[in-house]
């Protein structure tokens, strides 16, 4: 356990992408199976302990620590394994440090009753490493900024192989991954790939800069529309016994398929689907806080299906058949992706349109009026424009010179800060997340300020820093991890807030919510009275609902 | 004398009024006493002064001779009177020349903790608990999360880096003012003998630790133009300077940093360090704790820090305490501006 606290740790703490694949390489080489396969599977969330959650975790220091000191504490560091790890209490002669099998193996196994005990003596007998390793595992989210893919590049370093074979076979395996390694170490036979529906890495955009117009010419160019949803990669495939094997992953690979079985039953192809996930209502594309409701959620109700049907909106094809489509061009993909979407027949997934354009005019006209230039009623879930050159294949990861994207122009409103609160995880322990408000005229008629967002980015470490000190220096009073910051007419600190679309909220005091708010900028220099007024925000709002 | 005569909390620092002296005053007043020459607490342009010997040596190597107008040596252990308030300086044990400060009138006695810490530091006095009513003690690290591992093991940690790495420079961020001289003789007495290279701006302070006898053995100022040369050296600098473009001049550098803070994951994350080491010059939870009940105070006042957490911890062993909510001193992040050290104005915060 202590081997691989350590290599938690380093990881944690080594920012070079390099330095960590070579420290996970170095881990795996020099460890003995089944330890190394079983910080492969940490490392890749292959290790699921369904009885062991960070509500144990909670009942265990809440057993040992006065509870206002926990909150306190927990407010301050803001991650549960680490405070849990530093606030845990010593015991001197505590019994022999655990080993990962044994760890795994205890809390794969353990019974609900027993497991507590069994945890509180490995807390007892690990330090402060040790321990913070352990919770870490139990909780299932490492961030140690080392993802899935990082740590099976690593592996395959092993055998002097891409990261991409290890993928193809990754499905069929199963931790501690002996044959995988007995492959890459030339001791056994290549595993089969099993998996009839794996993820293939997603292809992204550039923003598009001022000098890209004048390089391109529009007629080697697709443009389409930029759908305001989740960006997915639906793929569907046939295992040996001839059963239909259907996945949905989110760009980073992620399978969100058990809340999406709309989804899943309208894939009866084999193949690779590369789209916008939305949810389409009445033939029109409703906002994302519409579909909001659906995502991070492991089931969904049949009231949740009928009252937010969910679509997939088509870029591009992966896969056709047994196909692999990628190394052809766009235009070759595109004609295959109309062939599959009428073959596939489904009302829940259709092409996304191409905009016809010759000239960039054209296309800025385009992006400035969806709903004239073909988008219609979806023209609300429309937040700009991808451009691709036709002949582009599909590339993993943001290669440069292919695909663009060209956003449409955030709107900007200046508001005031009125409460701030702690950040977690990169900006634990300052204050980063900020509640502002705008005016309006109040129940006795005296302006008041009515709170219409909330961000926690959009400004530069530095910013932070100085925000953070100008938080605890107006600090008017305390809820808890909440401070209520000076926001008066005279006194007071206003945001020029960007954000993307507006909707109605009942939700909120204001009437209004904001999709993606960010701080564009700090205006130290602003009166508060000189921000903006809610009648600013209403005017922005979409006309009917 | 009820002791909201004695000392009162007001926006310049703690005020006495039957003497009519501030002690570590954030502005200008007339008559300050003062703990010790972290900048935050030892400011420039008062009337008069009272602190130890190398309290008012540090003042005047960073504010220049003029940096009071008059001054007065404080010799530890023995009382000074001023109006009916007698004033006495006790080691601190948190940089050298930092002190408590213990105020009696009328029978009556509080003691000003200043910044403090327990663990044993080789280049300062020992931190000396004195019994008295009222215990006014500081709460930076004042959160149970906060237990300083022994300074020692972390410097081992820094020296088996540099055993790991013997081509790359190992930069240490410490604070100018103690916690940099600190480090220098704690690698000494694990036994590294070579020298130990440091940034222009903690030279004079380095310098007056040598006059004052700390053993650091040879240390030599970096000269830019040989930074590419120090691969395999120890290099200690201000904090600010450990992401500067001046550290990315040393062979593939080892960003390190000595700090309590550096207890926090996330902290050294956002500084950008990867070699944290937890080393502090003030008392750890355990230490805030131990060192209130030996003074056996039955009332505890929270100057700055962690304060809630601590005046809730009294609470619940049943001593009254409140915090001050002093401003101006530390802060709880190192918000402040750290960055002026590279003039040589060396405004380090607290030597956390």
């Amino acid at each position: 356990m202590n081997r691989f606290a350590w290599l938690l740790d380093r990881l944690a703490y080594e920012p070079r992408r390099n330095a960590k694949l070579a420290l996970i390489a170095d881990y795996l080489r020099t460890t003995p199976d089944p330890d190394r396969g079983l910080a492969l599977a940490a490392m890749t969330g292959g290790l699921v302990f369904p009885n062991a959650k960070a509500g144990l975790i909670r009942a265990l220091i809440a057993d040992r620590t006065d509870p206002v000191l926990f909150a306190l504490s927990y407010d301050y560091v803001g991650d549960l394994s680490e405070t849990v790890a530093l606030m845990w209490p010593v015991k001197r002669g505590a019994n022999d440090i655990p080993h990962l099998p044994d760890v795994v193996e205890g809390l794969r196994n353990a019974g609900k009753t027993e497991l507590p005990r069994l945890v509180a003596s490995w807390l007892d007998a690990l330090d402060e490493n040790g321990r913070w390793a352990l919770l870490k595992l139990i909780t299932g989210s490492l961030r140690i900024g080392v993802s899935a893919r990082l740590a099976k590049t690593a592996a395959a370093s092993l055998g002097g192989i891409a990261a991409d074979e290890v993928e193809q076979v990754w499905h069929g395996l199963e931790a501690p991954y002996l044959a995988l390694f007995a492959w890459l170490e030339g001791r056994g036979p290549k595993p089969e790939a099993t998996d009839p529906a794996p993820f293939r890495p997603v292809m992204l955009s550039h923003p598009i800069e001022d000098g890209d117009f004048e390089k391109m010419d529009p007629i080697q160019l697709q443009a389409e529309w930029k759908w305001d949803g989740i960006r997915v990669q639906a793929v569907s495939g046939t295992r040996p016994d001839g059963e239909r094997v259907t996945r949905l992953f989110s760009r980073t690979g992620e399978d969100i398929a058990a809340a999406f079985p709309d989804v899943v039953e309208a894939l009866t192809q084999d193949g690779a689907l590369d789209g916008e996930l939305l949810v389409r209502r009445e033939d029109t594309v409703q906002s994302f806080n519409t579909l909001q409701q659906r995502l991070n959620r492991k089931s969904v109700t049949a009231k949740m299906l009928l009252e937010h049907p969910a679509h997939i909106r088509a870029y591009d094809l992966l896969i056709d058949g047994e196909a692999d489509l990628r190394e052809l061009p766009l235009s070759e993909r595109r004609k295959r992706l109309e062939a599959f979407i009428a073959r596939l027949a489904s009302p829940i997934v259709d092409l996304s349109p191409s905009i016809v354009f010759s000239t960039w005019e054209e296309l800025a006209a385009a992006r400035a009026d969806p709903a004239g230039a073909g988008a219609g009623a979806d023209s609300e879930a429309v937040e700009g424009c991808m451009i691709k050159r036709l002949e582009s294949p599909y590339l993993p990861g943001r290669p440069k010179g292919h695909w663009w994207k060209w956003k449409r122009e955030a709107r900007l409103v200046d508001c005031v800060l009125m409460y701030a609160q702690r950040g977690h995880g990169k900006r634990s322990s300052f204050y980063s997340d900020f509640t502002f408000g705008v005016w309006r005229v109040g129940e006795a008629g005296a302006d008041e300020l009515v709170p219409v967002g909330k961000a926690y980015f959009g400004f530069t470490d530095e910013e932070l820093v100085e925000l953070d000190r100008y938080v605890r220096k107006h600090t008017l009073n305390r809820f808890g991890p909440v401070r209520e910051v000076t926001h008066t007419v005279e006194s007071g600190l206003v945001f020029e807030v960007a954000f993307e679309g507006l909707q109605r909220s009942s939700r909120h005091k204001s009437g209004v919510a904001m999709r993606f708010p960010r701080i564009s900028r700090i205006r130290w220099d602003k009166p508060p009275r000189e921000a903006d007024r809610i009648e600013a925000l209403e005017a922005l709002l979409p006309a009917s609902g | 004398m009820r002791p909201s005569d004695l000392l009162i909390p007001t926006p310049a620092g703690l005020w006495c009024p039957p003497a009519d002296i501030h002690i570590d005053p954030v502005r200008p007043v007339a008559r300050a006493l003062i703990t010790h020459g972290h900048s935050d607490h030892a400011r420039a342009g008062h009337g008069a002064v009272l602190a130890t010997r190398e309290t008012l040596a540090i003042m005047a190597l960073r504010y220049g001779e003029g940096f009071t107008g008059e001054r007065q040596e404080a010799v530890p252990g023995e009382t000074t009177r001023i109006g009916a308030v007698d004033f006495t300086f006790m080691p601190a044990g948190h940089v050298l020349g930092s002190a408590q400060i213990v105020v009696e009138s009328g029978g009556l006695r509080i003691v000003v903790s200043g910044d403090y810490k327990r663990e044993r530091d080789p280049t300062c006095a020992g931190f000396e608990p004195v019994t008295c009513d009222i215990f006014i003690t500081e709460a930076t690290f004042g959160l149970p999360v906060f237990r300083h591992p022994p300074a020692h093991a972390e410097v081992g940690k820094l020296l088996e880096s540099v055993r790991l790495f013997p081509e790359r420079t190992h930069i240490v961020g410490a604070y100018s003012l103690g916690k940099a001289q600190r480090v220098m003789a704690l690698i000494r007495e694990a036994g590294y003998e070579r020298p130990l290279y440091v940034h222009g701006a903690m030279e004079k302070l380095t310098d007056f630790y040598l006059s004052e006898g700390a053993a650091l053995g040879e240390i030599r100022k970096v000269v830019a133009a040989e930074r590419k040369t120090l691969g395999g050296e120890i290099v200690i600098c201000p904090p600010s300077a450990i992401q500067d473009l001046w550290a990315r001049k040393f062979p593939d550098p080892v960003t390190s940093f000595a700090s309590g803070w550096m207890r926090i994951r996330a902290r050294a994350r956002q500084k950008g360090v990867e070699l944290p080491l937890i080393v502090s010059d003030h008392a750890d939870w355990d230490d805030l704790q131990a060192t209130i009940r030996e003074t056996q105070a039955g009332e505890i006042w929270v100057t700055h820090g962690e304060a809630e957490a601590l005046v809730h911890w009294c609470g619940t062993v049943g001593l009254k305490a409140k915090p001050l909510h002093l401003v101006g001193y530390g802060d709880e992040g190192e918000a402040e501006p750290v960055r002026a050290e590279l003039t040589g104005e060396g405004a380090d915060v607290a030597g956390v």
